[in-house]
């Protein structure tokens, strides 16, 4: 009876259906018992993997319990069993506590005279439970399995070395002879060579398994791997490690005769190349010589892992390119889809920057439009439309159109992003696409694809003023059937804006009463805020009536928010003041700056006696915020973590915000410059300079990262004063510095500079920031010194208790510590603003104050780079997205600013490049005083 | 039922194996004691951190020989292991005179366990190679033998590496087990 019921359990198919882990950890029980029944412990090992696979949570105790009893099954010489045994335990050396208990054994089954079937399990089951202290008593074993001839032994060595380095560098490190030897070792077969993706991935399954002769060389992969992480650090070593492994190669393509075997070795070390190649310019060429070769391997991977290195490649030249466009032009018609995804998927990403060289598969491309693969023909279709010329498009638009209804709204919104660039790169396209816009936004969709099509409409008002009346009466038919009501008020606000501009608002205004009689409370509230726009903007007394009539139906409407409002714009609408206030100002609250005050007076109970105050919040216009919003984010935002505050308290709050905010907050220049501000206001001696004109964003590093003593310098300008702002971190927790202060000597004493004070830091302790303040003030307004300071920090030293940060007794000593020298660059005394119309402001300065220059940068490999140079140099915002060249030889640069004093300063700068000479540029700044220009464009020189 | 099932199973395929521990200090030569058993061999060993398991099989009866780490950290783990066992073999350094006393103390804890109540004691006082090595006598009078009660127990002097007396520890453990099987 007994054995039929045993039968039945584990004949039956469903056996891990509705597991339950208590009934489990009860059966468990057997693994206690003796003799040991392997084949039922094995089935209950499974349904414990199963159950922790399935994420099942397990306490401690449990599986500490578990664990122990697992531990009995060693005892059994079952090899089935104990691989699984391997396995649970792996699995439960996270959870479970004092697994060490298995050490003795598994090092016994990773022992050369063990079956080899458990030597490589054994080595990774052992390495997931030891940690950095037992290493060394490991050390000869891992050692030894490194060199081991069965491939898998030498495999699970070096990939559970590779796991265990980040705890135990030191010891790792001695190894990397035994790795380099497992590198060279001689093939394990005779068919040794991968070819492809497919075999040599099957094959290396394989190799995990029982077959001890594996043929995909894949510890050959594992052991770069490893190795690199050895020497990562270590530029000339990895150069080295290159070098020796493609340069026994080179020639002998075809035969086996190189060291490396595998595919995915090669792969890996064709990244480790475009790394070397992108941080060291030196070694650009060699690099990207060897990565040329590759292009040519017998294997496709590497020929792709090549190709898509060499696209990667920074300022990549379309020579360059080509060889690797080439290769991937082939893949384009290659039978296997993997290939075809993956070839376009990185032409798709070359598209953006280089549509020029992506020209020559368009041909392939279109094929590919109609590829049954709908991921590969969504690419395929988003890549033609940037690399496509205006002629193509009508083509490729009805191309699109068919395809839509195919592919997921993810791939839906790919297009519609891929289409609104193309929108906005050929404007003369626009009736076709609002069309084709149109026409999706009927389709069905779900909210982000809607999202997608909505903002597309919405760039096309903003930036294409031909399209605009077509554009809101597609809306308009939109808002009539939407189900989103997110976009719909988001509609609604649109037509507000721009309708009462269009020459004939009154057309709207039946769409968005409609709103008001059939939508939700919501949307009825954003439409009566439409509504209230055309009455306070409309010229006609007639329309100004009907809008009251309106609004005072709304006044019966049985939601209070519509109600309120109805009431509140009724009462405005014939005051022209208050009108102009509260319905035309469309200025907005400097959002992180709200954001910061809100939680600082939240958390700080004292406030919360009186009235938050708003006025203390800077206002921005709605050009200023969008400016913000499109500026790149480039700064880095950790950097402002680490800036000392006067009170650490405010610092921590504020560093959070920083972070947690940091998608809602896309504005760190105007928000940075705000915490600066506010923390100066505190200095009594710094706020008499009054309002700050300008700070640098970035702290300026004085030192490297790994000193004694971490400096780095803000500058901040006034008026007629500079403020510098050393943020000093003592690294050494054995030291209290007392009395810090710095000593600015500038390079030339002309007197145009004469130091005001300096605001020490009291005590430094241990890893916490702290600021030192030095102020200057120009003696002439009217001279904007440049030049550079040398700074010498200067402080007391006390030796401290390194736990306690307590100092001892004594009087320490006075200690100097040299940092790098500031200077005062052009830039610092310009503020980058954003102005929307820079042909017109361009205009109205006039040529009065004009000053041109033409200059020659031979040394500038393309236009994209002198752009950035430029832009940092004059220190001013591009304006109409000119600051991304399009074109590789002809660009005008535009840049908008204001200089010190309030004054604006504009500057246009057209620029050709050619490979021979570099990039030639005129350079042309105006403002309303020549001498201003003058300074300005002095930057450059 | 399952313990039925294997009782089943154990008379029909063979004799029921004798579940046995090695205990003692670090360093009393347990491990090298379970492979010249198993071996008989003298073996390189290294700390035991956790345990090892043998099957060892003398006079037709198969033993299975668990050695667990004497560690003073992996001490605490020896009672994970207590269940079902038959005899516990005690290996004492005896030239470690100094440890005697913590010796006697993690024996006479062990003994207090419930679950080896049954279980019968072979006291090895091992290397007796070594010069100063205490006699069974001395070992016995340190561990404070004398005073257990209900419990089978016995002590021999042993040399592991020269494999001197534990054969007859063994042949004594074979006697109590057959004799209680009976």
């Amino acid at each position: 009876m007994n054995l039929s019921k045993k039968d039945e359990d584990s004949g039956d198919l469903g056996v891990f259906y509705h597991l339950d882990k208590t009934t489990v950890l009860q059966e468990a029980r057997v693994f206690n018992e003796s003799p040991i029944v392997p084949r039922k412990c094995r089935l209950l090992l499974t349904k414990i993997i199963y159950l922790l696979y399935l994420g099942e949570p397990m306490a401690t105790t449990e599986a500490t319990e578990l664990f122990f009893s697992v531990t009995k099954l060693f005892q059994s010489k079952d090899t089935a069993l104990r691989q699984m045994v391997y396995l649970v335990i792996k699995e439960l050396s996270t959870v479970a506590e004092d697994v060490i208990m298995v050490t003795s054994s598994l090092m016994k089954d990773m022992q050369p005279k063990s079956e080899v079937i458990y030597r490589a399990n054994a080595i990774r089951a052992l390495c997931k439970i030891i940690d950095a202290s037992m290493l060394p008593s490991v050390e000869r074993f891992l050692k030894a399995a490194i060199v081991d001839k069965t491939p898998s032994i030498s495999s699970s060595a070096m990939v559970s070395s590779y796991h265990l380095f980040p705890a135990g560098k030191d010891v790792i490190k001695r190894w990397a002879n035994e790795v380099n030897e497992a590198i060279n070792s001689k093939p394990s077969s005779i068919v040794g060579t991968a070819s492809s993706y497919l075999t040599s991935f099957s094959s290396s399954g394989s190799s995990y398994n029982s077959q001890p002769s594996s043929t995909s060389n894949i510890n050959q992969y594992h052991a770069l791997g490893l190795i690199y992480m050895i020497r990562q650090h270590d530029r000339m070593a990895v150069t080295k490690l290159i070098q020796q492994l493609a340069g026994s190669s080179r020639g002998t393509f075809g035969s086996s005769s190189g060291i490396l075997r595998n595919s995915f070795a090669y792969c890996l070390l064709i990244r480790y190349a475009a790394k070397i190649l992108d941080e060291d310019p030196n070694s650009r060429q060699q690099m990207y010589d060897l990565l040329e070769v590759w292009l040519r391997h017998k294997s496709d991977i590497v020929n792709f892992e090549a190709a898509k290195a060499i696209c990667n490649i920074k300022d990549v030249t379309s020579k360059e390119l080509y060889p690797a466009v080439n290769v991937l032009q082939l893949f384009l018609s290659s039978p296997k889809s993997t290939l075809r995804f993956a070839a376009i998927r990185t032409l798709n990403k070359l598209a953006m920057t280089q549509p020029t060289a992506v020209q020559s598969c368009n041909l392939d491309m279109e094929n590919l439009i109609t590829d049954q693969n709908r991921s590969v023909a969504t690419f395929a279709i988003t890549t033609l439309l940037k690399t496509g010329n205006e002629a193509s498009v009508d083509r490729l638009m009805k191309q699109i159109t068919g395809f839509m209804s195919e592919i997921s709204d993810e791939f839906k919104v790919i297009v519609v992003d891929a289409i609104r660039s193309l929108c906005l790169k050929f404007p003369s396209k626009q009736v076709v696409m609002l069309s084709f816009l149109s026409g999706v936004l009927r389709d069905e969709g779900g909210y982000e694809f809607k999202r997608a099509v909505v903002e597309a409409i919405f760039d096309l008002v903003k930036f294409i003023p031909e399209s605009k009346e077509a554009a809101l009466a597609h809306l308009c038919e939109f808002i009539e059937d939407c189900e989103f009501t997110k976009l719909s008020v988001r509609v609604l606000h649109l037509l507000g804006v721009e309708g009462p501009k269009t020459p004939t608002p009154t057309k709207y205004i039946r769409y968005i009463y409609n709103r008001v009689i059939l939508e939700n409370s919501i949307v009825r509230a954003a439409a009566v805020s439409a509504l209230a726009k055309f009455g306070v903007s409309a010229e006609d007394p007639e329309v100004k009536k009907s809008i009251k009539v309106l609004l005072t139906r709304c006044l019966d409407d049985n939601d209070d928010e519509v109600r309120d409002r109805a009431i509140l714009y009724l009462k405005l609408i014939d005051d022209n003041e208050s009108a102009e206030k509260y319905v035309k100002d469309d200025s907005t609250y400097s959002l992180a700056a709200l954001e910061r005050q809100l939680v600082q007076y939240v958390s700080n109970p004292e406030s919360s006696e009186k009235p938050f105050d708003l006025s203390d919040i800077p206002k921005i216009t709605k050009a200023q915020a969008e400016a913000e919003n499109l500026k790149p984010r480039s700064f880095d935002l950790a950097s402002t973590q680490t800036i000392g505050t006067s009170s650490s308290a405010v610092g921590s709050i504020n560093s959070n915000i920083v972070s947690t905010s940091r998608d809602a907050t896309p504005t760190p220049g105007v928000d940075q410059q705000q915490v600066y501000s506010q923390q100066l206001e505190q200095i009594p001696e710094i706020a008499a300079f009054g309002p700050l004109f300008k700070s640098s964003i970035k702290p300026v590093e004085l030192t490297e990262s790994e000193t004694e003593y971490v400096v780095s310098c803000v500058k901040h300008m006034f008026k007629e004063n500079m403020v510098f702002q050393f943020i000093v971190t003592n690294t050494l927790n054995d030291q209290l510095l007392e009395n810090v202060t710095v000593v600015m000597q500038p390079e030339s004493d002309e007197g145009t500079l004469v130091e005001e004070f300096v605001i020490p830091a009291t005590k430094l302790p241990y890893d916490q920031p702290s600021s030192i303040y030095v102020a200057f003030k120009r003696t002439n307004p009217e001279e904007y010194t440049l030049g550079s300071f040398s700074n010498t920090l200067k402080f007391l030293v006390k030796d401290c208790d390194p736990s306690t940060g307590e100092a001892d007794e004594g009087e320490g000593y006075e200690d100097e510590y040299l940092v790098e020298d500031i200077e005062i660059v052009t830039s610092d005394y310009v503020f980058p603003t954003y102005i929307s119309d820079f042909s017109s402001a361009w205009d109205s300065v006039g040529e009065e104050g004009q000053v041109v220059e033409t200059f020659a940068l031979t040394a500038s490999k393309s236009l994209k780079d002198s752009c950035t140079t430029l832009i940092e140099l004059l220190g001013m915002s591009p304006v109409e997205n000119s600051g991304t060249p399009t074109s590789s030889s002809v660009h005008t640069l535009m840049l908008s600013g204001t200089f010190l004093g309030g004054i604006k300063v504009l500057a246009k700068n057209r620029m050709t490049f050619a490979p021979s000479t570099g990039v030639t540029m005129e350079l042309s700044v105006r403002s309303p005083s020549e001498e201003i220009s003058r300074i300005v464009i002095g930057a450059v020189v | 039922m399952g313990a039925i099932l294997s009782r089943v199973l154990g008379r029909l395929w063979g004799e029921k194996e004798v579940r046995i521990l090695i205990l003692g200090l670090d360093g009393a030569g347990k491990t090298t004691i379970l492979y010249r058993l198993q071996i008989g061999e003298v073996v390189t060993t290294i700390p035991t951190i956790g345990f090892n398991v043998e099957t060892v099989t003398y006079k037709n009866i198969k033993f299975q020989v668990w050695d667990l780490g004497g560690q003073t950290s992996i001490r605490p783990y020896w009672r994970c292991y207590y269940a079902n066992t038959d005899a516990v073999i005690y290996v004492v350094d005896s030239v470690d005179r100094d440890r005697m006393s913590t010796s006697k103390e993690e024996l006479h804890a062990m003994l207090d366990e419930e679950e080896l109540r049954d279980a019968a004691l072979l006291v090895f006082a091992n290397k007796q190679d070594m010069v100063g090595a205490m006699s069974a006598a001395e070992v016995s009078d340190a561990l404070g033998l004398g005073t257990l009660k209900n419990r089978q127990w016995s002590i021999y002097k042993t040399s592991a590496v020269k494999g001197d007396g534990l054969t007859e520890g063994l042949d004594w453990l074979v006697n109590i087990i057959r004799g209680n099987e009976q």
